[in-house]
């Protein structure tokens, strides 16, 4: 019988380990099909204008893509909790005001103010989820009143003025200027955003806050009867969504070496459309940081190219409505097909 | 020579990494009851939803009387006369009975107006015609496990169907119901009909079925008939090996000691004065009609529903819980009966679903440690026999009975020293059945303690120390093992007066209000 038995076993480990590979593969596949319309894009406008293929203009898209980016990584893990927050961009326009004045008006340091801003977006995470996880008010609705709450303060401590920075030492060298690869300058913000992607992918792939927001999305209410205190932790996944909030809202302020307290709104459409061009499901449980990082740059190559072709502004809305819905729809053929 | 009702032959099903059919063959006469038997992830609930139309097969024929026929989708099957009662329900909770009943198929004034008087009343013409007793107005969500059963039931026969198709219809219900239920099936069995009917409960193929089919791995076995068949010859032919069985509960006797004590317990307008204690090493099973408040008990204990009234002491201490997460820091898990909605992460793979519940166990300082949590995921896929092509497949990709154990698996691998399980074998084969009786031994053999709620008489005799009774929402009585039997059971489940509570209990437990 043993010795059946342990070939059986060694075959049946064999041929885990091969099926395990396969759903590996599929799983990468799906990542490399995004990547791939991503590539499209940017073939389609390269040889639709020449002015497209530059590295100014690759650097402006890096750019542009920075603030939305990192909106979109923070509200990635709210959506994989099966909520949404719809508070980042007039809170990222609260956070850039709250930035400005811990460095202007309170004279803290830049170092500090940078840390200060980070954390006052973390503490409006954490609000959205308090909110949410205890008081159980549906994120949608908790979200769409905090992004009013938001919207009014960042008007009220700025007294509607600009917040300008250029006093503060550093600030805006560390964040706006670039390093040169041969032929390409990527400002430093663009690193900001990669690393801040990495420490996201990480935290969602690699940790228990990760592992949970993905569970409390497929199914919250198994996953408190399996003894996990869901309030706690949704408290804690909207915080540390909160800190890409804040720290979209710091690069903003080091980017227009000012805090314009007026902006901001739409800014959660565009993450949250990004998001979702990365294939990560609004019902919540699916998602993937890479995904939303495609996804952002989707959305600005998509702007940029357009712009850059004179298409005019009102049609662009148009051709990223369409993107979004063309995206979206053949992320869920794909995986329709790779589960049946 | 009268032609099949229905034949299946050479059906080939692959999903990626699995083959779920191969050859697969199966016939059907009129005026007969099939049953379909075979371990979990055997195949049956793959076959079941190809004839309906759901999946469509990589290969092979299906004859209604003696015609082919190509299924294309659900509608069609509809058409042909196929029904289909799923293993899971598939119902909307707040929607009426009538409203589920006719969904789709609404009767319209004017083409285009509802009339809820008109649907209602439809409804009411099936339940008499079928004899089943139904409110078409109640409100599903509010209806017990057995009346659901019920609905879809209604609901499948209401298509005029020829070949109705029933995957584990009892395995929620207890003895009285299934016997409802199988008057309902002779009823609708007549020479233009038959039915197809996949249970793991042995006891009942003799009640019901004429013939019955063995299937396992994928693979076609054989038929009995079932008159000349023993339930061991049954076994066999669907396992393929020898199955111990039948011993009484776990051989050691429980410690004195008093682990769990529950006092005056009530919630609101439901559980009325729970008194009971758990010892050490043993399990404690809780018999009951379908809505007795087993489950209210258990969800009260681990805190996922309020009390309003009573203390619950864990080792002498008092202890308040107020939501599952503390039970599992103090050491109570509670296992669901529902494993799709409260159990499960369907979307999320095997290995995460069973480390969950100790996700800190597998991490250090917040990072999870994947090697550990995959090897204890086939350290259990091994035990439980879970059949999964790996422990990363997707939750919804396994079969019913191996989904019920990998909830299994994810309390057995928290460590707890009190376990609540609630219905833990549904769904289950008889074989693992019999692998999760000598888990559950193993624990109380260690000093954990279990209570189990089961609404199978045979297993709660076989595996408790003693047995608690309820019935409405109050305990009725406690029996040893010795004393218990089907029948005393039965009595005190179906007493509805205030029962006696037979264990000596402090007269003083003082009713206090928590949280
Ligand atoms: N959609 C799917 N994708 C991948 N594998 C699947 C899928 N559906 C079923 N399977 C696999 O096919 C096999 C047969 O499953 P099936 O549900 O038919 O079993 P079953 O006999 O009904 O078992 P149970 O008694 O547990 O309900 C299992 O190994 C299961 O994991
Ligand atoms: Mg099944």
């Amino acid at each position: 019988m043993t010795l059946t038995k342990d070939a059986a076993q060694a075959a049946k480990v064999a041929s885990n380990k091969q099926s395990e590979f396969n759903t590996r593969l599929r799983a990468s596949f799906q990542q490399l099909l995004a990547f791939a319309s991503l590539l499209a894009l940017v073939l389609f406008f390269s040889v639709a204008s020449s002015n497209f293929y530059q590295a100014a203009n690759l650097s402006n898209i890096l750019l542009s893509t920075v603030v939305t980016g990192l909106l979109a990584l923070g509200t990635t893990f709210v959506i994989i909790t099966g909520g949404i927050d719809l508070s980042i961009g007039t809170g990222m326009t609260l956070c850039s005001v709250m930035t400005a004045v811990f460095m202007t008006q309170l004279g803290m340091p830049m170092i500090v103010g940078v840390l200060c801003g980070v954390l006052f977006g973390a503490l409006m995470g954490g609000i959205n989820g308090f909110l949410v996880a205890f008081l159980k008010i549906p994120s949608f609705i908790a979200t769409l009143a905090m992004m009013m709450v938001a919207a009014g303060l960042a008007l009220v401590i700025s007294g509607t003025k600009p917040i300008y920075t250029n006093e503060v030492a550093g600030f805006q060298k560390i964040f706006a200027l670039g390093k040169s690869i041969p032929g390409l300058v990527i400002p430093n913000a663009v690193f900001i955003l990669f690393a801040a992607a990495i420490v996201a992918g990480l935290l969602l792939s690699k940790t228990i806050l990760g592992r949970y927001t993905y569970s409390i999305g497929s199914n919250m209410q198994a996953t408190a009867l399996s003894g996990v205190n869901v309030t706690k932790w949704t408290v804690l996944i909207y915080t540390v969504a909160g800190c890409f909030t804040g720290l979209a809202g710091v690069i903003a302020t080091a980017r227009l070496n000012s805090a314009q307290p007026a902006g901001g709104a739409g800014l959660e459409l565009q993450a949250i459309a990004a998001v979702v061009i990365g294939g990560t499901s609004l019902a919540g449980g699916k998602g993937s940081i890479i995904g939303t990082v495609i996804g952002a740059l989707i959305m600005s190559v998509l702007t940029n190219g357009l712009s850059i072709m004179s298409i005019p502004q009102e049609w662009q809305q148009v051709a990223v409505g369409v993107v979004i819905l063309l995206a979206v729809y053949l992320d869920m053929m794909r995986r329709k097909k790779a589960t049946n | 020579m009268s032609k099949k009702l229905l034949r299946i032959s050479g059906v080939n099903k692959s999903f990626p990494g699995v083959k779920a059919l191969s050859e697969m063959q199966l016939d059907l006469n009129h005026n007969e009851v099939l049953a379909l038997v075979g371990e979990n992830g055997a195949g049956k609930s793959t076959l079941m939803k190809l004839l309906s139309g759901i999946y469509v097969p990589d290969s092979g024929t299906f004859e209604i009387d003696g015609q082919e026929v190509a299924i294309n989708g659900t509608k069609h099957a509809q058409e042909l006369g196929i029904s289909i009662i799923h293993q899971e329900f598939n119902l909307m909770q707040d929607l009426t009975v009538a409203q589920n009943i006719y969904i789709g198929r609404e009767p319209r004034r004017a083409g285009l107006f509802l009339s809820e008087r008109a649907l209602n009343r439809k409804a009411r013409l099936l339940f008499d015609q079928i004899n089943i007793d139904l409110d078409p107005k109640d409100r599903v969500g509010d209806l017990t496990v057995a009346k659901q059963q019920m609905v879809e039931i209604a609901k499948a026969l209401s298509y005029k169907s020829r070949i109705l198709i029933m995957d584990e219809p009892t395995a929620a219900l207890n003895d009285a119901e299934v016997a409802t239920m199988h008057d309902l099936i002779r009823n609708f069995t007549n020479e233009q009909t038959g039915v197809i009917y996949i249970s793991h409960r042995m006891d009942e193929l003799k009640a019901i079925s004429n013939r019955i089919t063995v299937i396992r791995d994928g693979a076609y076995i054989d038929t009995v008939d079932t008159e000349s068949t023993t339930m061991r010859e049954v076994i066999n032919l669907m396992v393929g090996r020898e199955i111990s069985g039948n011993q009484r509960p776990a051989s050691q006797t429980p410690s004195d000691e008093v682990v769990l004590k529950v006092s005056g317990l009530e919630t609101k307008g439901f559980l009325r004065d729970i008194n009971f204690e758990l010892h050490r090493g043993e399990i404690l099973g809780f018999a009951g009609l379908m809505g007795a408040g087993r489950t209210e008990i258990a969800r009260a204990i681990v805190g996922a529903d309020r009390i309003s009234a009573g203390t619950i002491e864990l080792k002498g201490t008092e202890v308040s819980i107020g939501n599952p997460a503390i039970a599992a820091s103090l050491g109570v898990g509670y296992l669901s009966e529902d494993r799709k909605h409260l159990g499960l992460l369907l979307e999320r793979d095997v290995k995460d679903n069973i480390a969950l519940s100790s996700l800190k166990m597998f991490s250090r300082m917040g990072v999870i440690n994947d090697k550990a949590m995959k090897s204890t995921a086939a350290t259990y896929i091994d035990k439980l026999r879970i059949k999964t092509p790996s422990s990363a497949q997707t939750a919804k990709n396994l079969s019913g009975g191996n989904q019920q154990k990998i909830v299994i698996a994810k309390w057995l691998v928290k460590d707890c020293e009190i376990l609540i399980f609630d219905e833990p074998t549904r769904g289950i084969d008889v074989g693992a059945k019999e692998e999760i009786y000598t888990l559950l031994n193993d624990l109380v053999a260690q000093g954990k303690s279990i209570i189990m709620i089961s609404s199978e008489l045979p297993e709660v005799l076989r595996l408790s120390h003693r047995i608690a009774v309820m019935s409405e929402g109050r305990l009725t009585g406690f029996l040893s093992n010795a004393e218990a039997s089907q029948e005393n059971i039965m009595e005190l489940a179906t007493q509805n007066t205030t029962g006696a509570v037979l264990t000596p209990l402090p007269a003083s437990s003082a009713q206090r209000s928590t949280s």
